[in-house]
């Protein structure tokens, strides 16, 4: 069989950010940016997505490396999964990150994927990526919410006519960390929190972050504020390799005399951006870390969760799973 | 009953005669020729973006080959170096069986470009026996220890272990499993080829 092979596609290899941003925008629509295209392949193989021209950014060395800066640490996006998972700059600070970059795909998908291409990657639903026309790809049904729909892995909260969740392991970490993401587009620099990077559908149902198609995720920086905190990260999935989260929790703790002076609690798997549990950090800050604080925090987790036919269990995975991020 | 047996017959002629067509054009589909001048770009280049005759460095030699935009490593590899001990399976980085080593780390070579592994060391399971045909020693580990029982899986398995060796060269059986949790074998030979690896370890 032909499955093998791509379709066509012109493919450019710029150096600097401003080349590929000027090439963006040349070929608008018609283009796409591929870093490790660990995502990128599997769109064009199965012919789901043709775009013309490929913008390959790995030539350009301003995306690569991890820079230690007085209050803050740079990851450019180009970083590969493994490279976090074993530098000492981010084990030593923010080991949240590399745990849960750790945790991504199998060791061969680790050595090619980036960090801006895993905060960036698309939703997973199968019927979408399947190529079928529904909401997300431009059509006017969900496959998924349907009697028959298998979704299994799909949303609790935030569903607006998508069902699809975020996938990403290291986005969970990264809004735990409180990051703040560096765009570069044609009018330069702009920064992001990266609470505010991931969209849901309600805001576009076509994307799943405010990168512009002009536009490139260049670095991520964070801030020492939570350098060395007490961090937890656990991957819940049906295999340990490969497969997405059903659920995943991250969570950045400051204890001090048992007391949680702060804490950030984060959950992918459940909705179609990182979700940030304020009101379990709300109970937990400044209460003491003992059975009464986490058993109350972790009960409301799975407040006003609308689950689908067949994904009920991710209430009680998500309810203990913050549950132990607090306890341990 | 005469014209049912007729129909019978003819039933089983089409029958047959229509699979003999199947395997016809599978066989046809299947030759890498097909799938490689199917899908060539006839279409002049868009300016400016890669050229597509390009020097890869594989298992220490240059190698000039001529690279379509769209090819994959494990498609350069196998269908125009002839380097056919890198296996395609699923094509989605999914198995492992097309892993092949860049600069030393293992890749899946289906879900790489060549175009952008132009200037890596590649190393397949082809480069890993010495000039003499010695073997390294995962790969005689891997007979030794009767590690594969189909063997489509091992090139592949064989590739991840090589790359744990060389950066870990006396790893404990759990690291083993890690580095090898992204190969898929079908047998479920797992185990042995645990067994292969931590072998070499002790003979290297």
């Amino acid at each position: 069989m032909t499955k093998d092979m791509m379709p066509n596609f012109a493919l450019f290899q710029p150096t600097t950010v401003d080349d590929a941003i000027s090439l963006l925008s040349k070929y608008e629509e018609k283009s796409w940016k591929l870093s490790g295209g660990q995502d990128s392949y599997d769109w064009f193989k199965d012919r789901a997505k043709k775009p013309e021209v490929i913008i390959d950014l790995n030539d350009i060395d301003e995306l690569k490396g991890i820079t230690e800066f007085e209050n803050e640490i740079v990851i450019g996006a180009s970083t590969t999964l493994s490279e976090l998972e074993g530098n000492r700059i981010i084990n030593d600070n923010f080991s949240l990150l590399s745990d849960a970059a750790s945790r991504v795909a199998s060791p061969q998908i680790r050595n090619a994927a980036s960090i801006g291409g895993n905060l960036c990657q698309d939703a997973r639903c199968w019927y979408y990526r399947a190529g079928l026309d529904c909401y997300r790809a431009g059509g006017n049904t969900c496959y998924a919410d349907t009697p028959e729909g298998m979704n299994r892995e799909h949303c609790l909260f935030g569903a607006s006519r998508c069902v699809a969740v975020s996938p990403s392991d290291c986005a969970a970490a990264i809004v735990a960390l409180d990051a703040t993401i560096v765009i570069t587009g044609p009018g330069g620099e702009r920064e992001v929190k990266a609470e505010d990077f991931f969209i849901g559908p309600d805001i576009n149902i076509e994307r799943m972050t405010v990168v512009e198609q002009d536009e490139i995720l260049t670095s991520i920086k964070l801030s020492k504020k939570w350098a060395g905190a007490e961090f937890y990260f656990e991957k819940v999935a049906d295999r340990n390799t490969w497969d997405f989260a059903l659920v995943n929790v991250a969570c950045a703790k400051i204890i001090e005399d048992n007391i949680f002076k702060d804490l950030r609690i984060v959950l992918g798997g459940v909705s179609c951006v990182p979700m940030r549990l304020n009101a379990c950090e709300d109970i937990a800050r400044e209460s003491p870390k003992d059975d009464e604080t986490i058993s109350l925090a972790s009960s409301i987790a799975s407040r006003g969760a609308t689950p689908l036919n067949y994904n009920h269990f991710k209430i009680p995975l998500m309810e203990n799973l913050v549950k132990r991020a607090l306890r341990t | 009953m005469l014209d049912d047996l007729k129909n019978i017959k003819n039933h089983r002629f089409n029958r047959r005669k229509f699979i003999k067509n199947v395997i016809a054009s599978g066989a046809v589909i299947s030759s890498g020729g097909y799938m490689l001048s199917g899908c060539s770009d006839n279409s002049a280049p868009i300016s400016g973006s890669v050229e597509r005759l390009i020097v890869l460095k594989v298992n220490g030699k240059d190698r000039p080959v001529d690279v379509m935009q769209n090819e994959t490593l494990a498609m350069t590899l196998r269908y125009k170096l002839g380097l056919t001990g890198t296996k395609l399976a699923c094509d989605r980085g999914e198995c492992g069986a097309c892993t092949v080593l860049l600069s030393g780390t293992p890749h899946n070579s289906c879900s790489t470009l060549t175009h952008s592994v132009r200037n890596r060391d590649i190393t397949t399971i082809e480069g890993l026996e010495q000039e003499d045909g010695t073997l390294h020693p995962v790969q005689q580990a891997m007979i030794d220890e009767l590690g594969p029982q189909c063997g489509f899986c091992t090139p592949g398995q064989i590739m991840s272990g090589v790359a744990l060796l060389n950066k870990n060269p006396k790893p404990t059986r759990e690291e083993a499993r890690q580095a090898l949790s992204g190969n898929l074998c079908r047998c479920g030979a797992y185990d042995h080829y645990l067994n292969s690896i931590m072998r070499a370890s002790r003979i290297s």
